[in-house]
C-alpha cells in the first residue's frame, strides 16, 4: 500500500484499534520512518485522557501528526452545529475528514475498522474505493483475490485500507495484552460521573446537555470503544487491567457497538447511510 | 435466550493459540446456505444478544414466522428488503480448538465472480446440497471453480435431511454421484441447518451417521501442509533503509513469505535480474528468526548489496520460478464489458504489476455444462477461459498448481482502474 499509493495517511483516533495499527506499522517499518503522517479527525467533544494520549504516543513515535478539527470545519461554515441534549459531532466528522483529505492531497487513508463492527463493515473490502466525492458504493466494489490489492486511483480519488478487517475486538486486546501495548485509561476501570440514556452510561460533560431526568450519579465504569464523549456510553465494570478486560471480553455477549455506541442504533442501516456518504 | 447467554466456549488463551481456517461457503439462498451459517454461528455461540434481539425483532417484522438467521449474514438494506445476499461478506468466529474466517459467497447475482473471490483465499470449501435434489448443475459448477481455485480441502453438506425422512439410502445415492467429481479431501456430512442437526451438534435422528459433525470435522482439518514449503519464494513488499544514526547501514527486504522455508545463509536468486546472494539473517522485529514459512511477514537481509527492490522476487536458485514474458493462464472475467484478444490490460502479480497483451483466447468453459469451447471470440461477465498472454516485462511465476500465490494474478483495466478479471498461471516459456 504505502509503496503504490503517493500520498497516503494513517488515521488514528488515540482508540484501541488505530493503537494497534501505529504498532503494526512500527513493525512494517521500523527501523525505517513510517511513509506517511499520521492523521486525527478532533471533533473537540473527545474525552480529554485520549487527546492527552495521542499527542504523547504520535510524539513518542517520532512521527508527524495532522490534527483535522470538526470546529474549524463549524468555523468555516462547512458544517453546522447540532443542539439539543442530542446533539453531536459525529456526523459532522464525515466533512472534516473529506475536506482534509482533499486539502492535503491523500490518495489512502489507513483506518482501524473491523468486520466485526457492524453489518455493512462485513461488506467492505480491504482497500475500499471512495470516488471523488468521498462515497463508498457497496454494489460496485473491486474483487478482490487472493492477497493481490488492486490500489490504482485517479486525481481526487482515494482508498481506504483496513488492515485489520478481519479481527475481532478480542482479537485486538489479545495483541494489545502480547504487545503490551499502553491504552487510554478510559479502557480500564474508573471511578466517573454518569448518567442513564437508552439503557447506556454516558460520561457528564460540558459536551453533553442532560435531560431534567437525567441525575448523574457516580459507577465504576471502562469504555469500549473511544468516541465522542456524546455518542460514546460506558460500562459497568471491574476490570482494571489487560488480562481482567480479555477475560471480561471474551465473556461478553453483547457486540461493543451495540453495547455502547448510539450512533449506531439510529436506524438499521445507520452504519451503511453513513458509509456511503464517506464516514470511516 | 438462555442459550446465548452461557459463555463462550473458547477462553482467551486458547483463541489465541489457535490456528486459523478459512472456509468458503458455496450455494445459494435456496439450499439454505445463510440458515446453515446462521446455525454454526448461533449453536457455536458466537451470535451477541444485540444481535439476536436485531434478527428477532426484523423476523417478526417481515413475518417469517421463525428467527430467520439468514438474517445475520445480510449486511446491506437492500439485501434485507429483498432477501438476497448481495456480495462477499466475511464473519470470524472461534471455538476452542480453532479460529474461523468464513467468505459467505452469494449464489444468484453475480455468482462465479463472487465464488472464485471467496474460493481464492480458502483452505476448504464447504459445498451445499439440498438433499432433496442432490448433485445438480450448480454443484458441478460449485465443484469445478473449487477445483481450478485449488482449494484443497472439500466438504459437502448434505442440507434438508429433514425433508427427507432422514434417509440414508437417499445420502448413499448423493454420496455416490459426489465422488464421481474427483474433489479434493472430499467429506459429506447429512444435516439440517434448519433444525440443528449435525451442524455443531451430532444429530440423533441418524444414527446411521457415525461420521463427525460440521463444525466437528471443521475443527480437525489438518491444514499445515497445504502451503508449498519446498520452493523458497519471497515478493519483496518495501525496501527499509532507515539512512540515519545507529542504522546507517541497513537494508532489508520486508515481505510475506510465498513459499519454501528460510533460513540465515540459504543461497538466493534475486528475480527477474538474476544476480545472486545468500540470506544474512531472517527478521521480525523483535530480532532475528530460527525460520521463517508461509505466511509469515518478515525482514530478510543478504549478505552483499545486491540491487533490490520492490516487485522482485527472491527465490531458491536450485528450484527457481519460470521467468517470463508469455504466460498461458485460466481466466475468469468479472467485467461487464468483454474480454477479445488484442485487449491491453495491466497485471498486478505478487508485488509487480506489468502491462499485458492479450494474444489469443485460446478456449472457454461453458459454467452452465462445464463444455469446453475451443476459440471463442470473447469472454463475457462471470466467463471463464484460457488465455495467452504477452508481458511488457518479465514475472516470476509459478504454475499455480504448485503455488496459489506466485501462480496467481489480477488483471486491472487502466482506463477505469477496476479489477476486471483473476488469471491463475497454467504454463510459461
Amino acid at each position: 500500500m504505502a509503496a503504490e499509493l503517493e500520498r497516503p495517511v494513517l488515521l488514528f483516533s488515540g482508540g484501541k484499534d488505530s493503537i494497534v495499527l501505529l504498532r503494526l506499522a512500527e513493525r512494517a517499518f521500523r527501523p525505517g520512518k513510517f511513509p506517511f503522517p499520521v492523521m486525527h479527525v478532533d471533533t473537540g467533544h473527545n474525552f480529554p485522557e485520549v487527546i492527552e494520549f495521542r499527542d504523547r504516543r504520535v510524539a513518542e513515535l517520532g512521527e508527524r501528526l495532522i490534527v483535522a478539527s470538526v470546529q474549524d470545519s463549524i468555523d468555516r461554515g462547512r458544517v453546522v452545529e447540532e443542539t439539543g441534549p442530542r446533539a453531536s459531532r459525529n456526523r459532522l466528522q464525515t466533512t472534516t475528514l473529506l475536506d482534509a483529505i482533499e486539502e492535503h492531497g491523500f490518495d489512502a487513508a489507513i483506518g482501524g475498522a473491523r468486520r466485526d463492527e457492524e453489518r455493512a463493515r462485513a461488506k467492505e473490502r480491504i482497500f475500499s474505493f471512495r470516488d471523488d466525492f468521498g462515497q463508498w458504493n457497496p454494489r460496485a466494489q473491486r474483487p478482490e483475490l487472493w492477497n493481490v490489492y488492486n490500489a490504482r486511483v485517479r486525481k481526487g480519488e482515494h482508498v481506504r485500507v483496513f488492515p485489520i478487517s478481519n479481527w475481532t475486538e478480542l482479537d485486538v486486546w489479545q495483541y494489545v495484552a502480547r504487545e503490551q501495548l499502553e491504552l487510554p485509561p478510559i479502557y480500564f476501570s474508573h471511578e466517573r460521573e454518569v448518567f442513564r440514556r437508552d439503557g447506556m452510561l454516558y460520561a457528564c460533560s460540558e459536551h453533553v446537555e442532560r435531560l431534567p431526568d437525567e441525575e448523574p450519579f457516580t459507577a465504576r465504569v471502562r469504555f469500549r470503544t473511544v468516541g465522542d464523549m456524546t455518542c460514546t456510553g460506558g460500562v459497568v465494570s471491574d476490570a482494571a487491567t489487560i488480562a481482567a478486560v480479555v477475560d471480561e471480553i471474551a465473556a461478553t455477549r453483547v457486540t461493543e457497538r451495540g453495547e455502547t455506541r448510539a450512533d449506531d442504533r439510529f436506524t438499521e442501516a445507520a452504519m451503511e447511510d453513513r458509509k456511503r456518504v464517506g464516514y470511516f | 435466550m438462555s442459550v446465548i447467554s452461557d459463555n463462550v466456549g473458547a477462553t482467551s488463551e486458547q483463541a489465541m493459540q489457535a490456528e486459523l481456517l478459512r472456509l468458503v461457503t458455496c450455494g445459494s439462498v435456496d439450499d439454505g446456505k445463510s440458515t446453515l451459517i446462521g446455525r454454526l454461528l448461533f449453536d457455536t455461540k458466537q451470535i451477541f444478544v444485540d444481535q439476536m434481539e436485531h434478527i428477532e425483532e426484523t423476523s417478526k417484522r417481515r413475518g417469517d414466522g421463525y428467527v430467520n438467521l439468514a438474517l445475520l449474514t445480510d449486511g446491506l438494506r437492500a439485501e434485507r428488503e429483498q432477501g438476497i445476499t448481495i456480495d462477499v461478506a466475511y464473519r470470524s468466529f472461534v471455538t476452542p480448538r480453532r479460529r474461523f474466517q468464513l467468505a459467505d459467497a452469494p449464489g444468484h447475482v453475480q455468482y462465479t465472480r463472487n465464488m472464485v473471490t471467496g474460493a481464492s483465499t480458502a483452505d476448504v470449501a464447504v459445498i451445499l446440497v439440498d438433499a432433496r435434489h442432490g448433485v445438480v448443475e450448480q454443484t458441478r459448477r460449485h465443484a469445478y471453480i473449487t477445483s481450478i481455485l485449488r482449494v484443497p480441502h472439500v466438504t459437502v453438506a448434505v442440507n434438508k435431511m429433514d425433508l427427507v425422512g432422514w434417509s440414508r439410502d437417499r445420502y448413499d445415492e448423493i454420496y455416490a454421484d459426489l465422488e464421481t467429481l474427483g474433489l479434493p479431501d472430499l467429506r459429506v456430512i447429512p444435516v439440517s441447518a434448519l433444525e440443528g442437526d449435525n451442524v455443531v451438534d451430532s444429530s440423533g435422528n441418524m444414527p446411521w451417521y457415525e461420521g463427525p459433525a460440521l463444525l466437528e470435522h471443521l475443527e480437525a482439518v489438518e491444514i499445515a501442509f497445504d502451503r508449498n514449503l519446498d520452493a523458497r519464494r519471497f515478493p519483496v513488499q518495501w525496501v527499509i533503509r532507515p539512512m540515519s544514526g545507529d542504522h546507517h547501514d541497513y537494508r532489508g527486504y520486508a515481505g510475506s513469505v510465498a513459499g519454501g522455508v528460510w533460513r540465515a545463509g540459504d543461497p538466493v536468486l534475486v528475480l527477474p535480474s538474476g544476480l545472486r546472494s545468500r540470506v544474512e539473517s531472517v527478521e521480525s522485529s523483535d530480532g532475528p528468526l530460527e525460520a521463517a514459512v508461509p505466511p509469515q511477514s518478515v525482514t530478510i537481509r543478504l549478505v552483499d548489496d545486491v540491487d533490490v527492490s520492490r516487485g522482485n522476487m527472491l527465490a531458491d536458485p536450485d528450484r527457481p520460478p519460470i521467468v517470463s514474458r508469455e504466460l498461458e493462464a485460466r481466466v475468469c472475467w468479472m467485467s461487464d464489458r468483454p474480454l477479445e484478444p488484442g485487449a491491453r490490460l495491466a497485471v498486478k502479480h505478487t508485488t509487480r504489476s506489468v502491462r499485458a497483451l492479450v494474444e489469443e483466447l485460446v478456449s472457454a468453459v461453458d459454467v452452465h455444462d462445464l463444455a469446453d469451447v475451443p476459440s471463442p471470440q470473447r469472454l463475457g461477465l462471470n466467463d471463464i477461459g484460457v488465455v495467452r498472454l504477452r508481458l511488457s516485462e518479465p514475472l516470476a511465476v509459478d504454475p499455480y498448481a504448485e503455488n496459489r500465490e506466485t501462480g496467481a494474478f489480477i488483471l486491472i483495466d487502466e482506463a477505469s482502474n477496476d479489477t476486471v478479471g483473476a488469471g491463475t498461471v497454467l504454463s510459461a516459456r
